[in-house]
């Protein structure tokens, strides 16, 4: 194997089908040297956080919201009193922007700015849209996927891992199976 | 004790999505019929456009009729979708699980119902751009871009685009539950898209759940400024009986009351005709039945506080409306049903544990509720303005047309076949969540007493 090759990393999925097969697989990944940003869980329904000894989640969810409530503020101001300086109405010596009476278009300006980039940060947080991945349709049906992204010379390590906390089955990166460890030369 | 939900998780795959899968002959024989009424509300349309207001029942002085009254009475029902499923969401109710979508669905049919009224109303359909865009730079003249004609749209675009996005979000995983079960290339090709690559990766979750309770937080404040506008509608301006200062919160309790009656209406068709009766169960009617009950009251309270306020200032012609609201003719009829039905046959039955817990009295209480609150809207709508003023000359009674009647049929039945073409391509049940619930649920004894007990996390 060329240096270039054995360099290159590829993803391999663990098929489980318990919670603690899985948490298994994920500490013999770690003992194998493995870490934490290479090893995804794979459900199909959400499982309480820590419950395969994954490690915390970090997101900067919460920022989004502000952000664009701020932006939304910024543009309903711009939009609507731009308007009406552009446009004035005769007003018998009132003011031309009348604050009270546009005050619920820009609240709504900022909500909707709120929710647009709040759906913004969802889709960025969870990655999305991203390939599929290596994946099986059986996770649907409650089995448990654990996948590893390992350099194509520890991809052996990896699958001895997976298999050795009672895998169901073990794909590669094109959902093709992978021969047993044990078996293979 | 709430019934736990107990069918293993292949069956709750292949339930959720039966109805997505399959071809029920029911359905092609509804969609047709709802076809029908909706084609017929097309054709009222065109003759409306070609003939103009004078196919309504309107008489000089009264020109909002039925296109108003149904704007809020639908504005009113997809208040509770979101009502229902954020609170529950942020309060973490365990029983939510089967309910939050279908009461979001309801939310944006309803919604874009309520926002095809205030053109029809207009009768001139081509002229609302104009008046709620009023960008003109060529002509000199423009419509008043502070007024609640520009209020109504923004509110009503901003809650319809949230929803949207909230159930996009919401339904993520479902979508790719659906890419995965479906055999169809060109489905699977289709909910794959639509899915961005879903695949459930423990941060994908962290997220959902988090996002969830962030869009509940943000939507709820939307959801009860776009009925404060549209009580606005009628507040601003100098109509007896329209410009109460507890409109915005009647209004919005109002709306509250029918749409989560409308909630458990949808419910109940649903477990018969979608087959979930695994997932719709007792418990879920139940809670909402009291809930209910804590709604309406809240909601009668505004409805006296209106009453009262109204005799209170001894503004003749306030004490005049609702002298005509409550003692004339036909208006004394309409107010009786609309208490009777709206609040003393439902709450009143609400209160015993058996008919919370029954299906049949259930639907049949909570489309009654349905009815009060349509009639309700129309008393507040109607009254005020038949009242002769100074400088009215000419006036006469207003008697809604049978286009009018036409026009809330094809409605109807448009909500009906937006819900019901939504729940044929996309899972009107969660499933995800649905599974989680049945995940984190467990037993605990306490004394000789086992319980389910739930964990939580934020």
């Amino acid at each position: 194997m060329s240096a270039r090759n054995s360099d290159r990393k590829r993803e391999l999925l663990g098929l489980y089908n318990e919670p603690d097969d899985a948490a298994d697989a994920v500490s013999r990944l770690r003992g194998a040297g493995f870490g934490g940003n290479d090893i995804e869980i794979i459900s199909a329904t959400p499982y309480p956080e820590g419950a395969f000894g994954e490690q915390h989640a970090k997101h900067r969810l919460f920022a989004f919201p502000f952000a664009g409530a701020a932006c939304g503020l910024a543009v309903a101001i711009a939009w609507h009193i731009g308007a009406q300086i552009a446009l004035p109405i005769v007003t018998g010596g009132k003011p031309i922007v009348a604050v009270p009476a546009i005050i619920q278009v820009l609240y709504e300006g900022t909500m909707l700015g709120a929710v647009l980039f709040t759906v913004l940060g969802v889709l960025f947080e969870s990655r999305l849209p991203d390939g599929i991945g290596v994946y099986d349709d059986r996770i649907a049906d409650g089995l448990i996927g654990v996948s590893v992204i390992a350099r194509e010379r520890r991809i052996p390590d990896a699958q001895i891992a997976l298999e050795e906390a009672g895998a169901v089955d073990v794909l590669s990166k094109d959902g093709s199976l992978m021969r047993p460890a044990a078996a293979s030369p | 004790m709430q019934e736990p939900v107990t069918v293993d998780r292949e069956t709750a795959n292949r339930e959720l999505l039966d109805f997505v899968f399959s071809w029920p002959k029911w359905f092609f024989a509804t969609t047709g019929l709802l076809g029908g009424v909706i084609t017929l509300g097309l054709i009222i349309f065109l003759l409306l456009m070609i003939f103009g207001l004078q196919l309504f029942g309107y008489a000089h002085p009264v020109y909002w009729g039925f296109p108003v009254v149904n704007f809020v009475f639908w504005i009113g029902v997809s208040h509770a979708g979101i009502m229902v499923s954020a609170i529950l969401r942020l309060a973490q109710a365990e029983w939510r699980r089967p309910v939050t979508r279908a009461a979001e669905v309801l939310t944006i049919f309803s919604l874009m119902t309520a926002m095809t009224f205030p053109i029809i109303h207009s009768g001139r359909p081509w002229r609302t751009l104009y008046w709620e865009f009023p960008y003109d730079w060529m002509r000199g003249i423009w419509p008043n871009p502070r007024s609640p004609l520009v209020w109504d749209p923004a509110a009503i675009f901003t809650y319809l685009t949230s929803t949207v996005m909230f159930v996009y979000i919401a339904l993520l995983p479902d979508l790719a539950l659906a890419r995965d079960r479906v055999k169809n290339p060109i489905g699977k090709a289709v909910y794959g898209v639509l899915s961005l690559g879903f695949r459930g990766t423990t941060r994908q979750w962290r997220i959902q759940a988090i996002a969830g309770i962030l869009l509940s937080a943000l939507i709820l404040p939307i959801f009860v400024s776009v009925h404060s506008i549209v009580s606005w509608d009628f507040a601003v301006t100098i109509i007896p009986g329209w410009h109460n200062t507890v409109f915005a919160p009647y209004f919005v309790i109002g709306a509250v009351h029918s749409g989560v009656s409308a909630v458990v209406t949808v419910m109940i068709v649903m477990r018969y005709a979608f087959g979930l009766k695994n997932f719709i169960t007792k418990d879920h009617i139940d809670s909402l039945a009291r809930l209910l009950i804590i709604v309406a009251t809240v909601w009668l309270f505004f409805f006296m506080l209106d009453f009262m306020f109204g005799l209170y200032g001894t503004e003749p012609a306030e004490v005049d409306t609702w002298q005509r609201r409550l003692m004339e003719p036909p208006w004394t009829a309409i107010a009786i049903i609309f208490i009777i039905t709206g609040y003393i046959i439902p709450v009143g039955l609400w209160l015993f544990r058996r008919v919370r817990r029954n299906f049949f009295l259930m639907f049949v209480t909570t489309v009654l509720v349905n009815i009060g609150m349509w009639l309700e809207r129309y008393m507040i709508v109607i009254p005020g303005l038949e009242r002769k003023s100074n400088l009215t000359f000419q006036y006469g009674d207003y008697l809604p047309s049978a286009a009018e009647f036409g026009i809330i049929a094809a409605q109807l039945a448009l909500v009906i076949a937006g819900f019901l073409v939504f729940s044929k391509l996309l899972p009107i049940m969660p499933a995800a969540d649905i599974k989680e619930g049945q995940i984190l649920r467990d037993e605990i004894k306490v004394g000789r007493a086992r319980v389910p007990a739930t964990m939580r996390e934020a």
